[in-house]
């Protein structure tokens, strides 16, 4: 260990930066559709995440042996400096799309990264454009596809046999199915997201003739990645569980127990079958799909595009970013250091933009941030009427619906029901949506608070 | 630069059929171990599952206990 040089430390940390922010961005995977449910609560859901994603971390014996998968060619020269670009470039990203709540592949902006900086410091002939297309383009298309029919197919079914059974008989059961489905996506989570960490560094470590090439990762390697993501998720990326438990659409028990397995399952079928999908895609489809199987689900596409168009930057936009990051880095020691202050820089900016409207265990469940969404929902349903029946009514009081399925499901749990309820009606700031909002806030209050009061009599 | 249909086409089979398939199995589970549906009006409070139904429901949980064991075996041998 005494032959670490400074560069292959700054790189360690860097990698452990990135497993860190993984963690939190992936929480939403496992964790989101069982937070709204109300299947787990937010500080449950997330620390049995993390202790999973730990274990996970432990698991497998496999050494990730190509941080990326063939994507970049990693015998062409690949220097400590590109990957510290790369990861530079990944860590931005992550850190973009979490303050914008979005769930996009960690992976992906890993990829991307890598991509970048070895298309600047090594040249085109460090990428595999074949292995792009395969390992990232088509499994983009295909996660949320799979994941999302599955889950639709799952969601219909479990709702027509369970069709002439009492909810609240059925809620506990469906809870406790989500609650194993979820616990696989995170044990599958960390052996799969912690081991790209794991790689980076012994890649790190080899470049520097620390460790021999081919070697295993050392211990230290392994729990400080471990520990990382756990870390990570534990901490919580609430804004991306609002948006997947709220955003996209209304979950209940069902469909929550539908999306999770989907989810679990098609991560466990194309990893098993080699051809790897990204979490955080195949989770997101099955929400969404579970969100059609319903009947009288509404999807948020407007939340939907956003997430989509969130996707499909994903590796252009690490990549740009580590590309620069990889051409200041490549001046030399001073362009090193500057890379090192400007990226702390943009993560100290993104990090008090984030204060300014904290999201966090206690206001997880508070609905889709009412801003811009709504008003493109608006839009749409005033130019496209949906079909009659039952959805008719829904898109009025749409904005209102998390609110009395989230009291719903807190009153089955009667001590806590008076204080969780009381809470939102008084939290919600008016503020927060200054214009426009006020009808619905009333009748959302009213709602609440009719609940409440038949629940308490 | 070839995609391989046939795998993604596996993938896909595969992650539905066992979807549908657990979660059909889950909720049978839980049909069979929850009360009856309650007629408007009955006098008889809600009955509980029989026996027979109750074992079925056992036997459904069970599977889907095999399913989640096997889903931790492809994690930890993968």
């Amino acid at each position: 260990m005494e032959h670490i040089t400074l560069l292959i430390g700054i790189v360690i940390v860097t990698a452990l930066v990135f497993d860190f922010t993984n963690g939190f961005h992936d929480t939403a995977n496992a964790m989101a559709t069982t937070i709204s449910t109300g299947a787990l609560k937010p500080k449950a859901a997330v620390a049995m995440s993390a202790a999973l994603n730990l274990l996970g971390a432990f698991l497998s014996v496999e050494v990730a042996k190509t941080i990326s998968g063939g994507i970049i060619d990693e015998t062409a020269g690949i220097r400590p400096e590109v990957i510290f670009a790369g990861l530079v470039g990944a860590i931005v990203w992550n850190l973009v799309t979490w303050l914008a709540g979005l769930p996009s592949s960690s992976s992906h902006a890993l990829f991307g990264g890598l991509i970048g900086a070895t298309l600047v410091s090594v040249g085109t002939n460090g990428v595999h454009g074949d292995a792009v297309v395969m390992k990232v383009l088509i499994p983009a298309v295909a996660a949320p596809i799979v994941a999302g029919l599955a889950s639709m197919a799952a969601t219909r079914l479990t709702y027509r046999l369970a069709r002439d059974r009492a909810e609240e008989d059925t809620a506990k059961g469906y809870r406790a199915g989500q609650i194993a489905s979820a616990a696989l996506v995170s044990l599958a989570h960390g052996t799969n997201d912690a081991q790209k960490t794991m790689g980076v560094i012994t890649l790190a470590l080899i470049t520097g003739g620390v460790v021999a090439p081919h070697a295993d990762p050392p211990l230290w390697v392994i729990a400080s990645a471990g520990l990382a993501i756990a870390l990570g998720t534990y901490l919580g990326g609430w804004r991306i569980i609002r948006t997947m438990g709220k955003g996209i659409t209304d979950i209940q028990p069902p469909q929550g127990f539908a999306a999770q397995t989907g989810a679990a399952a098609t991560i466990l079928a194309s990893s098993h079958l080699g051809f790897a999908l990204s979490t955080t895609q195949v989770c997101s489809g099955s929400v969404m799909g579970s969100g059609l199987g319903r009947k009288g689900g509404v999807v948020r596409w407007s939340t939907a595009g956003r997430m989509a168009a969130a996707w499909v930057l994903t590796l252009p936009a690490a990549g740009l970013v580590a590309a620069g990051a990889a051409l200041l880095a490549d001046q030399g020691d001073w362009g090193i250091a500057a890379v090192a202050v400007l990226a702390l820089a943009v993560c100290g900016v993104i990090w008090m933009l984030s204060r300014r409207k904290p999201v966090d265990h206690s206001n997880v469940n508070e609905g889709p941030a009412a801003e811009p969404a709504g008003v493109v929902t608006a839009a749409l349903q005033a130019v496209a009427p949906p079909p009659a029946g039952p959805v008719a009514t829904e898109p009025a009081t749409a904005p209102a619906i998390p609110a009395p399925a989230m009291a719903e499901a807190r009153l089955t749990d009667p001590v806590g029901a008076a204080p969780v309820i009381a809470d939102p009606v008084t939290a919600d700031p008016v503020a927060a949506h200054p214009h426009g909002t006020h009808g619905t806030h009333e009748k959302h209050g009213t709602k609440r608070r009719a609940k409440a009061g038949s629940a308490a009599g | 630069m070839s995609i391989d249909w046939a795998a993604l086409g596996q993938v896909f089979g595969v992650t539905l059929v066992v979807t549908v398939g657990i979660v059909g199995l889950f909720t049978l589970g839980i049909v069979g171990t929850s009360r009856k549906p309650h007629q408007e009006g009955e006098a008889v409070a809600a009955a509980g599952p029989g026996g027979a139904a109750r074992a079925g429901a056992y036997a459904c949980f069970a599977l889907c206990a095999a399913a989640v064991a096997y889903g931790i075996y492809l994690i930890v041998a993968a």
